[in-house]
């Protein structure tokens, strides 16, 4: 690359500009499919956190990935997010979008939203500007500085809010609110983000049954309209949401199916579930 | 809905801090000028000039103040590096009067101020030009602290410095800058800086119309400064400045171009601090290398934090208290001075995390959050 090439480039990733006119339209599931991985492989120090991994997430799924601890959950949302680079392997968004050639905030433009393990909501926001900080939108500097939100945003919003059931508490902190409360409220920036897929990483760490039933419903209402895919350790809840689960084991996929057919699966039983 | 306001109707109303600061700054900004002109030396309720020119000095701290808690406060970026923005606005105001002075000088050469005759050189370097011009003055005033924060703050930011790290290169940043400015090479004056002032627009810069003139502009530059702040800190871009200071990769992860956030608020911060800085010197008659020291930068955080970081008065607040305490404690004792400076800043730290302003501010907050859980 020379000089003027690396200069663009990094003006690009500073200011952001003409990155976005030649990117085709993200996340194209004409084929059904919205994300394919395939033979993906991360090593940190020689230690492989992945290894030509194969997965496959079709339009409207929703999706569990179990597997021991080390398996390797965690670098694979961090692989889709662009929060980290793979060795080897290709990750597509649909049929257009490469992922690995996109920042972290390209990414979650193009329609790829991620919940964390720990419920990080903007403690000291209140539960309306936690959504209206996410909703979509254009998000440059400039135009969050002059211009304020516009109705459809607004709408956006206390759809979210109506979502996860906390219109009663939309000018709280949110450091205030209850553990399965803050993990609701991370869910509805998610929605308000209006992504094609979502990534929830362990959602009922925590809870109490009551609030985990209530988080099934929410991610039962969420499939269909988008893709989710979730990472969970919870057997029970597993079981309660899922149609199909895929099973990490050692940075690849060990089996795939219905709960039903992993939980029989000897290997499946052998690394994971015999524990 | 809060959050769709639009910043301009909440700039002053509903907040008492602003309100109170605002009425404060206008009441001294009339009251000052009148008493110091108006009245007699011998009234009581005369101003000495010494006064207004502290209270001048004061302003400019202030504004300095601000700026450093916006990015410090707002955006968490713990700059210790501001007081080299102030520095640099304060040599381009000190070169525009070193070319004021003309054939006044020592030496009386109509072009050369008076440490470039004794140096003996012959021409203007270049980067002297044009500051006999007070518009380019006021232009490089703005740009050359800005550009210093948009490719300081590119380098850094890009490569996703933060915490300590950006702290420690800020440090590193007016260090250097102080060791160049030292260097009579530099053609800045070196170690002796530029002073001998003579006047500023055509005024005499020991008027005492021409100070109180100063000190005017010092305070609309301290409530223009304050009321831009405010605004951004209101609109939808404050609110994500301060979500990247609570969760940056989660701001990142919901979109917003963290780096471009942060080095657009550094550069405005470091705007104001020069524009502070240029004010200050035609004040105190004086800019030479000491400023860009360190422990300067450092003094300008303990303002901050001792007034309430992330409110912007309590900026202003801390700058007022701690430069007071400044010119009590280094007039009667002189060798105390560094340890007040000292336990003010533990006992701050130990039991008064949001400042003097934030005992007001938590009695208010935790109202504000029983009344939400009530309602």
């Amino acid at each position: 690359m020379n000089a003027s090439a690396v200069l663009r480039n990094g003006w690009q990733k500073v200011f952001g500009a003409g990155a976005r006119s030649a990117r085709p339209i993200p996340g194209d599931a004409s084929h059904g499919t919205i994300l394919y991985l395939e033979d993906i492989s991360v090593s940190f120090d020689g230690f492989k956190a992945l290894n030509a991994l194969t997965l496959y997430i079709d339009a409207g799924e929703l999706r569990c990935i179990i597997g021991p601890n080390g398996a390797g959950k965690t670098t694979l949302m961090d692989v889709i997010t662009g929060k980290t680079r793979p060795d080897a392997g290709s990750a597509w968004f649909g049929q257009t979008t490469d992922l690995l050639t996109l920042t972290e905030p390209q990414i979650a433009e193009a329609g790829i939203g991620r919940k964390f393990q720990k419920p990080t909501v903007f403690e000291q926001h209140s539960v309306l500007e936690n959504l209206a900080l996410a909703v979509a939108g254009n998000k440059t500097i400039w135009t969050t500085l002059v211009s304020p939100l516009s109705r459809v945003q607004h709408e956006r919003i206390e759809a979210a809010l109506e979502t996860i059931h906390l219109q009663d508490r939309r000018d709280m902190r949110a450091g205030m609110l209850s553990h399965g409360q803050k993990q609701w409220l991370e869910i509805g920036m998610l929605l308000a983000q209006q992504p094609q897929l979502l990534l929830v990483d362990e959602p009922v760490a925590g809870m109490t049954p009551q609030e985990v039933e209530r988080t099934a419903e929410l991610l039962l209402s969420l499939a269909g309209k988008h893709s989710v895919m979730v990472v969970e350790h919870d057997m029970d809840f597993v079981r309660s949401i899922a149609r199909k689960v895929t099973v990490l084991h050692e940075g690849h996929v060990l089996a795939e199916g219905t709960i039903d057919e992993v939980q029989s699966d000897p290997r499946v039983v052998e690394v994971y579930l015999g524990e | 809905m809060r959050i769709s306001q639009n910043p301009g109707t909440a700039l002053i109303a509903g907040d008492r801090g602003t309100q109170l600061f605002l009425a404060l700054l206008l009441t001294v900004g009339v009251a000052a000028p009148i008493m110091h002109l108006a009245f007699p030396e011998d009234s009581a309720l005369h101003l000495s000039t010494y006064t207004m020119t502290l209270l001048g000095k004061y302003m400019t701290y202030a504004l300095l103040a601000i700026a450093v808690d916006l990015v410090w406060g707002y955006c968490g970026i713990l700059s210790l590096g501001h007081a080299a923005f102030f520095a640099l606005g304060g040599y381009a105001m000190g070169m525009y009067l070193m070319r004021q002075i003309g054939t006044r000088g020592v030496y009386g050469d109509p072009v050369l101020p008076d440490f470039m005759v004794f140096l003996n050189w012959k021409a203007l370097p270049w980067f002297w030009h044009g500051f006999d011009l007070f518009w380019f003055t006021a232009a490089m005033i703005i740009l050359v602290p800005g550009l210093l924060a948009l490719a300081f703050g590119w380098l850094a930011f890009r490569s996703r410095v933060t915490g300590v790290y950006l702290s420690i290169i800020t440090q590193a940043l007016t260090y250097a800058l102080m060791l160049a400015f030292f260097r009579n090479d530099m053609g800045f004056g070196g170690n002796n800086g530029l002073t001998d002032f003579k006047e500023i627009l055509g005024a005499d810069i020991n008027a005492p119309a021409t100070r109180v003139a100063l000190f005017v502009a010092s305070a609309m530059a301290l409530g223009l400064g304050y009321l831009c702040c405010r605004y951004l800190v209101l609109s939808r871009a404050g609110r994500v400045v301060q979500a990247i200071r609570d969760a940056e990769s989660r701001t990142r992860f919901i979109g917003y171009r963290v780096e471009t956030y942060k080095l657009w608020v550094f550069a405005f911060s470091a705007v104001l601090a020069g524009i502070a800085g240029a004010l200050y010197v035609p004040q105190v008659g004086i800019i030479n290398p000491s400023e860009f020291q360190p422990i300067n930068s450092i003094e300008v955080v303990i303002w901050v934090a001792v007034g309430g970081r992330g409110t912007l008065y309590g900026a202003v607040a801390g700058a007022l208290i701690v430069n007071y305490a400044k010119t009590y404690f280094t007039a009667a004792i002189p060798e105390l001075w560094l340890y007040a400076l000292g336990a003010m800043f533990v006992i701050v730290t130990l039991f008064l995390p949001g400042g003097v302003v934030g005992l007001a501010d938590r009695f208010s907050l935790r109202r504000r959050d029983a009344r939400t859980v009530t309602a």
